[in-house]
């Protein structure tokens, strides 16, 4: 799905010197016509650049990855070039019909939007309420208080102490209301975007050694998602950017 | 089907409240309000509004233009994700007293460098064009936030100015924390 780096452990890089990420010339006039493939800056490990990733494979939508890495360097995501593309320094950020989009549910609905099929939200308002509950539970209730940014801050002898305590807040809230939406997937029987948050945030869960027992619905749900294909070809392990020792 | 007034559960002071309040008072939504003390559920704000959005559609709170849909969905989102979680309550209590201020201002500024710089792309009248959108909702309770954080507004010119238009509006001023039910004496209108 996304293309690899030229070459080399450090992205690859168009421009000289840097060893950075090969932006374009010009920041806010793309060349890019509307037929030219989605751009989506991401690095490996993100849960919220796999978010995306998985949006991308299920709606079957060819894209170039460009990895931002957000340890070397210092964290390139702090370079001038990407905080033009992206004010929060962040990723994922996406470029795709002549505009660059962050926020990865913004990005998700906006695909979602434009290319409809196969669905992502249902089109019941209520189920799609639900869809959206959950995503957010996870986008802005449990992700951001265990980012790296906020686990800089907390201080690097409180991190895994700090990022438990965040998922397991969150993850007692999501279990009981995932019993009330659940069938198959998070939301009934059809994969929606509150699977995609899902999964991610599981995969942060178990990095920071949180205990999943407790959370039989979430576990069950992560295990059915993790078998299709989208989920699998989107995978940290299977990404240009993922360092030699952690590739599947 | 409907079985009576929408019940609004909701605490004055909460800017995630304060959003979704704002968002019954422009689609002129008549409802009850039930105060609770502590919000617990965080960041479930948004899928409330986009389900009125798409039971109750005028007025408009997105744009009709997937693009412009996107600026919207990325705004609220940068405030929704970005900025509130990271100075709410219960994460302020985690980081100790002595520190809740230094950190709150923090997050703050970081998350208002980056809407200053998106907005200035974005904005008309508004933080998307010239319409009243959902990123306006999430805009004013943050704005809010920083002041009660005693932020300096100064780094940040468009979001003072969209912020002071907006708060003219009737439904933000109907929703503000100074009127609602549950408001402190001390802390009325």
């Amino acid at each position: 799905m996304g293309s690899h780096p030229l070459q080399g452990s450090s992205p690859c890089s168009a421009s000289s010197g840097r060893g950075a990420i090969p932006w374009e010339a010009k920041g806010h006039h793309t060349t890019m016509t509307e037929s030219s493939k989605p751009i989506l800056y991401s690095y490996f490990r993100s849960s919220c650049s796999w978010r995306v990733r998985i949006a991308l494979a299920l709606k079957g939508i060819d894209y170039e990855t460009i990895p931002v890495n957000l340890i070397k360097d210092q964290g390139q995501q702090f370079s001038e070039e990407f905080q033009a593309l992206n004010p929060m320094k962040q990723v994922p950020a996406l470029k795709i019909d002549g505009i660059t989009i962050s926020q990865s549910l913004a990005i998700i609905e906006f695909l979602e939007e434009t290319r409809p099929t196969p669905r992502l939200l249902p089109k019941d308002p209520k189920k799609r309420a639900q869809v959206r509950m959950i995503s957010d539970t996870i986008a802005s209730g449990i992700q951001p208080l265990q980012n790296l940014s906020v686990l800089k801050q907390v201080g690097q002898e409180n991190q895994l102490a700090w990022a438990q305590k965040v998922i397991h807040t969150g993850f007692n809230a999501l279990e009981q209301i995932l019993r009330n939406t659940a069938g198959k997937y998070c939301v009934g029987d059809e994969v929606s975007m509150a699977d995609l948050c899902l999964v991610p945030q599981v995969a942060n869960a178990e990095r920071f050694k949180v205990d999943l027992t407790p959370y039989p619905t979430i576990s069950r749900i992560n295990k059915t998602l993790l078998a299709l294909e989208a989920f699998q070809v989107s995978h940290p392990c299977r990404q240009p950017d993922t360092p030699p020792e952690l590739r599947a | 089907m409907q079985a009576g007034k929408p019940i609004l559960y909701s605490y004055f002071r909460s800017s995630c409240s304060w959003r979704v309040r704002i968002a019954l008072a422009l689609k002129g939504i008549d409802y009850e309000t039930i105060p609770v003390n502590l919000i617990k559920d965080q960041g479930q704000q948004l899928a409330i509004i986009e389900f009125l959005e798409e039971t109750r559609p005028t007025p408009r709170l997105l744009p009709k233009d997937p693009k412009k849909r996107a600026q919207v969905r990325m705004i609220s989102d940068t405030i929704a994700s970005g900025i509130q979680p990271l100075q709410n309550l219960s994460v302020l209590k985690q980081v100790g007293q002595e520190n809740q201020l230094a950190w709150a201002q923090k997050v703050i500024h970081t998350g208002f460098n980056a809407l200053e710089q998106i907005l200035r792309n974005t904005a008309g009248k508004y933080c998307v064009g010239d319409e009243v959108s959902m990123a306006d909702l999430c805009l004013v309770p943050q704005v809010a936030n920083a002041e009660r954080f005693k932020v300096d507004l100064t780094p940040y010119p468009t979001i003072s100015r969209i912020n002071k238009t907006l708060l003219a509006l009737e439904a933000f001023q109907v929703s503000h924390p100074c009127r609602q039910p549950d408001t402190p004496p001390e802390l009325r209108a």
